[in-house]
């Protein structure tokens, strides 16, 4: 992606295996980088990146990194590049500034490290730029002015200021939240060169961009996170026995906070949604019960939108289709709740109105008292 | 008195011909709300629910004098809507939809930040003044009139807190949901002021989440310019860092926007923070 939008990157290529990565060394004439490819950081300090000089050096280190976990991530491939003789490392990012409400771009010339770390121990050494305007953001000469400061020599600037710029459109193009450059390499040539990069796209933006959804990498999220996105639920795995389904998702993080409080542990985070759906609560449920940690479902649903009717007939539906077994603690109140609670009732499922009521129960259940 | 909006209001509805458009609109016209047109390009002439139909909000506004307007526009074509909106003489835009890049949101900030309109949302349920108009989705039946204002993040969070000082006979001057984006049109702040100047406004319930600075920010203005009571519910403290917790505003990233310190800050300020949210009308 930094090639198309024109922005230098050193020659590689990918490789799964350690005889593909020497292979690819030998391509580059032996001398080479050998890098994990996981979506996470702090790969150097892992030993997740190693410099070789000759083809067999290279298949070694690569058996080596592809046998790691760096993070909790399995490393599935590593990228094969040439070794760059680095005389200075920068940093460079382009991300949006919630306080400032703006697009910034950050330049540091203490790059190599995370950016928390240089803001720690070097924060001086980071310089900050808002572009609140699409038409601001593309000014030439405020940005060339601005980071003559960072880049004194000519030569480097003039490539600072293109790969900034061209970064700019990257980040625009794709809705990007974060395009990252670290480090922004300095060669003995005197070539600025993205040795590495991170790219964080906003979710948001994916439907607009169909080729980006295509990059989604799956080792990322879990199973049920996955398939949840897939029924159009957010989800996300934590590690207690309290499975929850919420409509809201402010509402779903208080009722996480409120069973931690009652002495609980919530096994996620779930919002069904606004809208009126009672196939969305099945697929819920579903998700749900793939979870073989849980020994309750606490269900928490304030109908504004949502008909609390349909919500009990998606619950009755799972209940049916799904064989659940566990015990369920709901808690229904808001539009048509009368209804919902009656058809509940009559299948023989206690509903709670208030929320603290529905927590303290769904806690003794996991606790393996009787639900009251 | 109440903020934003009275019974006066007169309120047009972009996007009024979609699903949610139209079945929000009649509610809105249930709770008394004045909704006096909608907008959907090329729909010009019909009627919804008894409400006409207009091609721009330009036209909408000549023939009704509407100076509000609430956004059920698809993600792709909001950020135009409200465009449209502000270039039409509208003051107040609500923005309901959901889904806006927030790139598309940083660039219309600005755009909007120096024109007469005031933007609430996008991804919020909008703004209720009970008993004289409602402008959003939220359930109109929950809230009474009365001396509490409430400036949310959240919908249904919202509506959990409402239910609760309704029956605690709490009723509520204005209730105004911000929106769950990372970047919002109008943040607590502003609204916090407007509740301190509000004359029929007691006390103030904030209710606030992970993700950016927004509840720091607002702590350092209460310190400074607000002597009402002020009852704050921060959620998310349980949830863990770098995850998107279904608002894309809501997320711990590097460090920062966790629950924690917006706690602290808006306790040095004053303001009593409760760990439950039915434990906030005994606060106040």
């Amino acid at each position: 992606m930094l090639e198309q939008y024109g922005i230098p990157v050193p020659k590689g290529e990918l490789a799964c295996t350690a005889e593909q990565a020497a292979k690819a060394a030998g391509g580059l004439g032996g001398g080479a980088v050998i890098k994990a490819q996981v979506l996470t950081g702090g790969r150097g300090k892992a030993g997740a990146i190693r410099v070789v000089s000759s083809q067999a050096e290279a298949e070694s280190a690569a058996k080596h990194i592809l046998a790691m976990t760096v993070k909790g991530f399995a490393v599935e491939r590593v990228l094969v590049t040439e070794r760059l003789d680095i005389e200075a490392e920068y940093y460079a990012a382009l991300t949006v500034d919630r306080q400032a409400k703006a697009a910034i771009l950050i330049i540091s010339a203490a790059g190599g490290m995370d950016i928390e770390e240089i803001a720690e121990h070097k924060p001086e050494k980071i310089r900050r730029l808002a572009m609140p305007c699409a038409a601001e953001s593309n000014n030439a000469e405020v940005l060339e002015q601005w980071l003559s400061e960072s880049f004194a020599e000519q030569l480097l600037l003039n490539q600072a200021l293109k790969i900034t710029q061209n970064m700019n459109r990257l980040f625009r193009d794709k809705d990007c939240s974060l395009v990252e450059i670290n480090p922004l390499a300095v060669t003995a040539q005197g070539q600025l060169i993205a040795a590495d990069a991170k790219i964080v796209f906003d979710d948001n933006g994916i439907p607009q961009h169909p080729d980006l959804a295509e990059l989604r990498n799956a080792e990322e999220y879990t199973t049920d996170e996955i398939e949840a996105r897939e029924a159009g639920l957010s989800y996300v795995s934590l590690s207690g026995e309290i499975g929850c389904m919420v409509n809201g998702a402010g509402l779903a993080m208080a009722t996480m906070d409120c069973i931690k409080l009652a002495g609980g542990r919530a096994a996620n985070f779930l919002d069904v949604g606004g809208s009126s759906n009672p196939q969305k609560v099945l697929d819920a449920m579903r998700i749900l019960l793939q979870n073989e940690q849980l020994k309750v479902i606490l269900v928490n649903i304030f109908g504004g939108i949502t008909r609390c009717d349909d919500v009990a007939q998606g619950i009755l539906w799972a209940r049916d289709q799904l064989g659940i077994t566990l015990p369920i603690v709901i808690r229904l109140i808001g539009t048509n709740e009368e209804k919902g609670r009656d058809m509940l009732r009559r299948a023989g499922l206690i509903v709670a109105r208030g929320m603290s009521d529905a927590i303290n129960d769904a806690v003794a259940c996991a606790k393996g008292g009787s639900h009251s | 008195m109440s903020i934003l909006i009275d019974e006066q209001t007169r309120v047009i509805v972009q996007g009024i011909t979609g699903r949610d458009g139209s079945f929000h609109a009649e509610a809105m016209l249930e709770y008394g709300t004045k909704v006096v047109g909608g907008v959907t390009p090329g729909k010009g002439g019909r009627t919804v629910v008894s409400i006409p139909v207009f091609d721009t909000v330009d036209d909408a506004v000549a023939k009704t004098g509407a100076e509000c307007s609430v956004v059920f526009v698809p993600a792709a074509f909001a950020p135009d809507a409200i465009r449209e909106a502000a270039g039409g003489g509208i003051r107040l835009v609500v923005c309901i939809t959901e889904g806006i890049p927030v790139l598309r949101m940083v660039d219309l900030y600005h755009e909007l930040k120096d024109k007469q309109v005031r933007l609430i949302g996008p991804n919020c349920p909008g703004i209720i003044s009970p008993g004289k108009c409602k402008v959003g989705i939220m359930p109109g039946q929950i809230h009474e009139p009365g001396g509490v204002g409430v400036i949310s993040r959240s919908g249904t969070l919202t509506y959990e807190v409402v239910y609760d000082l309704t029956e605690k006979n709490l009723g509520q001057s204005t209730c105004i949901g911000i929106g769950g984006d990372p970047i919002v049109g109008t943040g607590y702040v502003d609204l916090l002021e407007m509740f301190e100047k509000d004359e029929r406004t007691d006390a103030i319930v904030l209710i606030g989440e992970i993700g950016g600075e927004a509840e720091e920010e607002a702590a350092s203005f209460i310190k400074r310019s607000v002597r009402k009571k002020v009852v704050a519910f921060i959620s998310g403290r349980t949830a863990p860092a770098g995850k998107r917790m279904g608002h894309a505003g809501a997320i711990i990233s590097a460090g920062k926007g966790g629950a924690e310190a917006k706690v602290e800050a808006l306790r040095r300020a004053g303001v009593v923070v409760v760990d439950r949210p039915d434990q906030i009308p005994d606060a106040i």
